[in-house]
């Protein structure tokens, strides 16, 4: 079986993240890190390799220094990793990113793809079905439990309603939520043995995009203003005297809200 | 501008979600509403009353299941048929599948976690919250067909009693669209509404101590007639469904009125219910976070406060 997951180089969670007025884009500059649910996604194929057998390769739309990133999860287990990394890609917005992506895995042909849950960064928590419709491929989404054998996975989630079980055959695309694992920690060992495993950097022009389709000039959505969140107005008070449940139902009878 | 808008139903109802995006795009242009799957011609009509002059609908088998790549197709068709100029959704674990996949159908631009959205020179701007909802970004889009996801419970449904014209169509569904098949289907029964759907949230943290503080909630929010929300926190700790969890990695909802209870206010709760209209807090730690973004803070024994309010809704 062999496995690509999907992975992203996010400013770490301790860096105060800013959009750089200028660019209208995320500040990567500061400390980065692998998006911290990917990490499930790592681990769930990590997992089915140790029960199947096969290769883990990890895809990543990135800077150049995504390499320090995509070295935890080799780290962790993955087998090798592959950057897709372009001046030309930086502004990418969803279509973007999925052309790049589908194009580095049309190259890698996995019998199954995986995404974590959500980006730290942009939080969409949409870029997998972008992908498998590129790919032609059908997709899965939010799954909190999977199952996979030599030809079809079925992943079960959670909905608004209730439970889905999902199943597919393979290849197929499936995103993972965090609830579906915990992921390890990497031994010495494999933090010692990522720096040797094989990496790989492709241009744009190596996956088969267009340069004037990915990026900024390829975007099709456009951040036009940043602005300050609407502050909440005056706020009221209560130190409970035994009156508060009181004191609260009337203010929120007065703002009409029952 | 004529505006396309993805109307999920359940159990015979259209979804309050998407009939609040339905009322937004009446008030910017044209809206015409869209219903797939089984039962779609049933509930269609009723969609003229929110804003639509005129609903869609596709009942082929391909889309009984809850399943996002049939309804790219359906979309996709639709969109070539109307050349409607934005296709909006309100944020849910299927549309935002069926958003991003068309997205890719059409090389179209998505926009998701809109807020508001607005007409500015003939031109469509959404607001975005981001970085924890630090910024307010006006995002647009470059050309071609608009896509938006709204957050869930953002924009507010309005009956206008308008009345719509319902028509079907025949959609063209892809090869690998219909691949994927859903095998089982666990319906959660739930008394109220969901925290998607309610107008009022008594959510609770690690504050009511114990998994049976959250029966103190549930009156609550009963006597109210909301839901009951949780944290990632107590989530975790098994206290709660995970269907009901706010924040970062649960949902994000903006109900007129949501009341948090023993919750402390880390940032990825936060996230997920600041755009809620009114906050009330009852907590007893006075430097809880959570006092620097609400609208009402109580510092007090939710155990003493909660139950007492849940009396005097009782008896109004």
């Amino acid at each position: 079986m062999k496995i690509a997951v999907c992975v992203k180089q996010v400013p770490d969670a301790t860096v105060h993240k800013r959009i750089d007025p200028a660019t209208k884009r995320l500040d990567r500059s500061g400390e980065a890190a692998l998006n911290p649910t990917d990490l499930n996604a790592v681990e769930e194929a990590l997992k089915i390799k140790e029960a199947q057998g096969g290769e883990v390769v990890l895809v990543c739309l990135g800077p150049a220094k995504a390499v320090d990133s995509l070295r935890k999860a080799l780290a962790m287990g993955a087998d090798r990793a592959v950057l897709v990394s372009d001046e030309a890609a930086a502004g990418s917005d969803l279509l973007g990113t999925a052309r790049a992506l589908a194009g580095a895995l049309e190259r890698e042909s996995a019998d199954l793809v995986l995404f974590g849950q959500a980006s730290g960064d942009g939080d969409g928590a949409v870029l997998w079905s972008a992908v498998a419709d590129k790919l032609r491929r059908p997709v899965v989404s939010q799954v909190a439990s999977l199952t996979v054998d030599e030809r079809s996975v079925t992943g079960k989630r959670q909905t608004e309603h209730g439970y889905d079980v999902i199943s597919a055959p393979l290849p197929a695309v499936v995103a993972v939520s965090d609830a579906i694992n915990e992921p390890r920690y990497p031994s010495l060992k494999g933090i010692m043995g990522a720096k040797t495993k094989p990496q790989e950097t492709l241009s744009l022009a190596d996956v088969g995009v267009d340069a004037g389709s990915a990026g900024e000039a390829g975007a099709k959505t456009i951040v036009l203003e940043l602005g300050p969140p609407t502050s909440r107005g005056d706020q009221v008070k209560i130190e409970d005297d035994g009156s508060a449940a009181q004191k609260v139902l009337d203010l929120v009878v007065e703002r009409k809200l029952l | 501008m004529t505006f396309l808008v993805f109307l999920e139903h359940h159990g015979g109802a259209l979804e309050k979600g998407g009939l609040g995006v339905l009322s937004k795009a009446a008030s910017l242009g044209d809206a015409v509403g869209v219903v797939l799957g089984e039962g779609a011609s049933g509930v269609a009509a009723g969609a003229g009353a929110f804003g639509a002059s005129k609903v869609y609908v596709c009942e082929a088998s391909e889309l009984h299941s809850p399943l996002p790549q049939p309804r790219v197709d359906a979309l996709a068709t639709l969109v070539e048929q109307t050349g409607a100029d934005a296709v909006l959704f309100g944020a849910s674990v299927l549309s935002a599948d069926v958003a991003s996949g068309l997205a890719a159908r059409l090389d179209a631009g998505l926009n998701w976690d809109l807020m508001d959205l607005t007409v500015a020179n003939g031109e469509l701007v959404g607001k975005r919250p981001a970085l924890g909802d630090t910024v307010i970004v006006d995002v647009g889009w470059t050309g071609g067909t608009r896509l938006g996801l709204i957050r869930s419970g953002a924009l507010d449904a309005v009956e206008s009693g308008g009345t719509a014209e319902v028509e079907s169509f025949e959609a063209t569904f892809s090869d690998f669209s219909t691949l994927a098949t859903l095998v089982d289907q666990t319906q959660e029964v739930s008394s109220g509404p969901s925290i998607e759907d309610a107008d009022i949230i008594v959510a609770g943290g690690r504050g009511l101590g114990s998994p049976e503080g959250f029966t103190l909630l549930e009156e609550l929010a009963a006597a109210l007639g909301g839901a009951v929300g949780a944290t990632r926190a107590v989530v975790d700790a098994g206290w709660y469904p995970y269907s009901t969890q706010v924040g970062q990695t649960g949902k994000s909802v903006s109900p007129r009125l949501y009341i948090a209870c023993g919750i402390s206010g880390a940032i990825q709760h936060k996230v997920g219910m600041q755009g809620s209209g009114t906050i009330v807090a009852i907590n007893k730690d006075p430097n809880a976070p959570i006092f620097d973004f609400c609208d009402i803070g109580v510092v007090g024994d939710l155990h003493a406060i909660v139950p007492k309010l849940t009396e005097l809704v009782r008896s109004r």
